[in-house]
């Protein structure tokens, strides 16, 4: 329980929409969640990894309409900052209710930057949907490449999918070839800020989502706050997303629990590590969570 | 009300804008004073004209050690404030003032300005140029639990300004290179993008996920690296998100 957060309910969901669901990720609850808050006024803009001038190097951009948020969907293994436009939202966008997606950490800022708002005046009052999506690790955009084109053997270009899952890498292009590396090759390339993360399934998000749990093109998804329910809910009603109970879902929330588990141990004893008890003339490096 | 809290703030070498934050929590502020703080001092708004005793010092502005009076001024909040809070980049850290060099009609020899922290014992940083209105108020309303609330009340505002206390007790140099030197060398940054968003210059952009500094932009406010969730994060505190919003809003109602 503890290493998946407090959550009101858990299930096992997909979008209702088509449309979504032919290019989402896995379910398509992110970009059902923010269609629907869009269309409904719960929120009149959302931050999230849009295409950026690479392929597959995602850019954070503004959705005002379901039309930009399309744009969207599909995971990008590498960094999107959507914190940096927190701010221009309210500023220049001219946004009062802001839905934004994000990685744990990004959500941690989010929270973060709600309690604490240093330099995000007006901010804290304007996020209203944080959506979190279950995070193992990232890649930096160079290293993300050197995965697709020498290991993989695929030109990025070509790519229409990448999909990390049952211990590969795997990316799929228009013509159908399927590549894989086993993910113990991508690890020189994971961001090392990654090994410091204590959050597997965005434990401080209004709902998170991500595949592990639940069968291919469908979800996993945790309702956690009072925000986050009310507006799953809704839109579970309005047909925008299909909800049914894990009881019974196969591999279902054990293998998020184990994955969990696995990836906060692991970061703790980094963390340890890092500190150099046993290495008394090493000095420790920072921890920001002391 | 015997129960409120007494606050002053301590204008020194500032613009007035950490004041014009306070002021911009609009009824909010009203609220603070109808119910949690008396004003007890603040040259801009009130007559008093002397520094009195108080629980809590807002100070801004950094301190031009060539003059006489301000110096006096910071040594006399020190010892009348039982919290001191810097208010601000250049209370923090200097702000725009480390450019200071003197030379300027009609005092050519008030060259050198410090932040607070230089010359007295420093309790809580609020950085950031200007810092926000919301950041302002939930120190002045933990401030109020800290020395008015329960026992439970107590541990939360402790636990919530713990960092910023934190932050008051690591020193008075900021920059943008914070990014540089105590996150991404520590191998800490996750490119989330708080920090171009925080920084009110735009000196910071995102380049392929990472933090690009445009050193001679930056007034080295703080703000990046204080907003950055990998300079500090609690998990007590961040965790209770929901609950302290809505502890926030409940006290603030009119």
């Amino acid at each position: 329980m503890e290493y998946l957060g407090q959550y009101k309910a858990v299930y096992k969901a997909k979008s209702g929409c088509e449309d979504i669901l032919a290019k989402a990720q896995d379910g398509g609850i992110v970009t059902s969640m923010f269609a629907y808050a869009l269309e409904t006024g719960i929120i009149d803009g959302a931050i999230v990894a849009g295409p950026g001038s690479e392929p597959y190097k995602p850019e954070p951009m503004i959705a005002t309409t379901v039309e930009e948020l399309f744009a969207s969907r599909g995971t990008k293994y590498s960094v999107s900052p959507n914190l940096a436009l927190i701010k221009e939202a309210t500023r220049s966008y001219g946004l009062d209710k802001i839905g934004i997606v994000g990685t744990p950490c990004q959500i941690q800022a989010v929270r973060k930057g709600q309690l604490y708002p240093v330099g995000l005046r007006d901010v804290p009052d304007k996020i209203v949907l944080a959506l979190g999506i279950f995070c193992m690790e990232n890649f930096p955009y160079q290293g993300l490449f050197q995965m697709v084109e020498d290991h993989c053997a695929t030109k990025i270009d070509n790519v229409t999918k990448m999909d990390i899952g049952k211990g590969k890498f795997s990316v799929y292009t228009e013509r159908g070839v399927n590549s894989q590396i086993p993910l113990k090759v991508t690890h020189k390339y994971e961001q090392p800020g990654c090994h410091v993360c204590l959050d597997y399934v965005a434990n401080m998000a209004d709902i998170s989502t991500g595949s592990v749990g639940t069968p291919d093109g469908w979800s996993t998804v945790f309702v956690r706050s009072a925000a986050g329910e009310a507006a799953f809910n809704k839109a579970v009603e309005a047909g925008w997303i299909i909800a049914e109970s894990m009881d019974g879902v196969k591999p279902g929330l054990e293998l998020v629990e184990k994955l969990a588990t696995e990836k906060i141990t692991k970061n703790q004893k980094y963390l340890e590590h890092r500190a150099h008890k046993d290495h008394a003339a090493l000095k420790p490096l920072r921890n920001p969570y002391i | 009300m015997a129960d409120k809290i007494t606050v002053g703030h301590v204008h020194m070498s500032g613009c007035t804008g950490c004041l014009v934050s306070l002021a911009d929590n609009y009824e909010g502020l009203l609220t603070i004073l109808d119910k949690y703080a008396d004003l007890v001092y603040c040259l801009t708004l009130a007559d008093v004209r002397h520094i009195p005793k108080m629980d809590v010092a807002l100070v801004e502005g950094s301190v031009c050690i060539n003059d006489e009076c301000s110096m006096e001024e910071i040594l006399e909040t020190r010892e009348n404030a039982a919290i001191v809070v810097a208010l601000g980049g250049c209370a923090c850290y200097g702000n725009t003032t480390r450019f200071c060099r003197g030379g300027q009609q009609n005092q050519p020899q008030h060259e050198g300005y410090l932040p607070i922290g230089d010359l007295i014992k420093v309790d809580v940083y609020i950085p950031a140029c200007a810092p926000t209105p919301q950041q302002i108020r939930n120190v002045c309303l933990m401030a109020y639990l800290l020395l008015k609330g329960n026992d439970e009340q107590k541990a939360l505002a402790t636990a919530y300004l713990t960092p910023l206390m934190n932050l008051a007790a690591a020193g008075t140099e900021a920059c943008g290179c914070d990014l540089m030197t105590e996150v991404i060398n520590q191998g800490l940054c996750c490119g989330c993008g708080s920090c171009a968003a925080a920084c009110p210059v735009r000196a910071v952009t995102m380049q392929y996920g990472k933090p690009q500094i445009e050193r001679d932009l930056c007034i080295k406010c703080g703000a990046c690296y204080a907003q950055c969730p990998r300079s500090f994060f609690s998990f007590d505190v961040c965790g209770q998100y929901e609950s302290i919003t809505n502890l926030i809003a409940e006290v603030m109602k009119p």
